[in-house]
């Protein structure tokens, strides 16, 4: 057995992986790793095999298990609480996936493509009447995403203030106490919503699953809260993330955007590899409920596997140059959005947001540019979504 | 002859969408979001992003079969 490495680190710069994570790289496609409570878990490493242990379904998502994997103090308090879709395994999963399915189709996200452009040039009209300098992650990164979730699922966006804020919590705490807090009062808020939207249905997802609910049963009380809770913030505060790294590390390679500006029909494919080379949700987690042997070694019935999707998308054996960006590569089979029957329901609309932000932010404000030294802007410590704290812009 | 097809399975499908983003002219998904090789297309087995999409499906729900 080789070293064992912390998991998960700070990045040092925030579109590469941990400078820590050097030994891991050395150990694909199979690490060991310590949790912050001192627990050794495996990491995965390796692409090839990330994709085929996400498929398997010996390996568990359940979070309710005693022994599934946490990354930290405060998510590991949320053990007690259900956590629906990514906390759960097939038959649950598949249940509550199907119920949402048919709302987040490829056709449904297109046909959302205006809506989304609306709000993008709205919020730059905005920037551009408030004039340079600009607070990107304020003033677009974060409610790009929140507008279009908001009316996609029937939230009223008047309340983002509050969601925002508790979305930040629950994920970034930095307490236990925060998370849980936070917890409780997004649960409160939803199951008000709930009792004024059956008095006053919309046409939201929300909607349709008050709707299955009443009818049906399915999903049942706690679900629905559960779903509302995470449809709302992995709909608002991944694609928020994305944008702000994405703009980061676009200024930070002025060949790379350059390219783009000169053919912004590349954009869908730097999106795709802006996914993979950021891979901004490190650390998916899985507890293994039988022994599954893999590339010489034996992960037994309990341990612990976390993928590391930052090193996983950089291995050179499924990316040639895997440390560069480059939009001619064929990148589609990273997995930023995970494999396997928990991969992102959201892929689609986070993919509509992406290629309209960032299209129509550098033709609208072509002399886009940092306002502060890159070295200088906060960005998201490693236990969390990665993505920038704020990012000061002029243009 | 060629009598190799390409089938869905819509119970394994979880509605990712990559076989129709992936091979628009072979694969669409229908009103449930679940994936469906388009009418037609069902024999397209040697195409490179018929081949792409087998392997970009999260849950292997994509098969080509005999008959």
């Amino acid at each position: 057995m080789t070293e064992t490495v912390a998991f998960p680190q700070d990045r040092t710069c925030p579109y590469h992986p941990p400078t820590g994570y050097a030994p891991m790289r050395e150990t694909r496609p199979l690490a060991r790793v310590t949790l912050y409570d001192g627990r050794h878990v495996w990491a995965v490493t390796g692409h090839a095999a990330a994709r085929t242990l996400l498929v398997d379904p010996r390996l568990s998502s359940d979070r309710e298990n005693a022994e599934f994997p946490m990354v930290n103090e405060r998510f590991a308090r949320s053990r007690r609480c259900r956590i629906a879709l990514i906390g759960e395994d097939d038959p649950q999963h598949n249940a509550q996936r199907r119920l949402l399915i048919p709302s987040f189709s490829v056709k449904r996200m297109n046909a959302l493509r205006p809506r989304i452009q609306e709000t993008v040039d709205r919020l730059i009209d905005r920037m551009v009447e408030k004039g340079a300098p600009a607070e990107l992650v304020t003033d677009f990164a974060l409610p790009v995403p929140s507008m279009v979730i908001c009316a996609l699922l029937g939230v009223p966006y008047e309340d983002h203030d509050f969601f925002e804020e508790q979305s930040r919590r629950l994920l970034r705490g930095p307490r236990a106490e925060d998370t849980e807090a936070a917890r409780d009062a997004l649960d409160a808020y939803f199951a008000e919503l709930i009792d004024r939207k059956r008095a006053e249905p919309g046409d939201g997802v929300l909607d349709d699953l008050i709707a299955r609910h009443e009818e049906t049963g399915t999903p049942d009380k706690d679900e629905l809260l559960s779903l509302a809770t995470i449809l709302l913030v992995a709909g608002h505060e991944t694609t928020a993330n994305m944008i702000s790294l994405g703009v980061f590390t676009l200024l930070g390679h002025p060949e790379r955007l350059a390219e783009l500006r000169a053919d912004p029909d590349l954009t869908p494919s730097a999106v795709e590899e802006l996914l993979r080379y950021l891979s901004i949700a490190e650390g998916l987690s899985r507890v293994a409920t039988e022994d599954i042997e893999l590339a010489g070694e034996t992960i037994r019935a309990g341990d612990g596997v976390v993928f590391s999707t930052s090193i996983i998308n950089r291995d050179g054996e499924a990316y040639d140059a895997s440390e560069e960006l480059d939009w001619h590569r064929p990148t589609r089979h990273h997995v930023a959005f995970g494999f396997g029957v928990h991969q992102c329901l959201g892929q689609n609309l986070a993919r509509a947001e992406l290629d309209i932000a960032l299209r129509t932010l550098f033709a609208r404000l072509p002399e886009l540019r940092l306002a502060r030294p890159a070295e200088e802007i906060p960005f998201k410590p490693g236990d969390t979504l990665q993505g920038m704290l704020n990012l000061p812009v002029t243009w | 002859m060629d009598r190799h097809h390409i089938e869905v399975d819509k119970d394994v499908c979880v509605g990712a969408g990559m076989c129709a983003i992936t091979a628009p002219a072979v694969f669409t998904q229908d009103d449930d979001g679940l994936s469906e090789v388009i009418p037609g297309k069902e024999q397209a087995t040697g195409e490179t992003m018929t081949r792409e999409a087998l392997r970009a499906c999260p849950v292997q729900a994509i098969s080509v079969a005999d008959g």
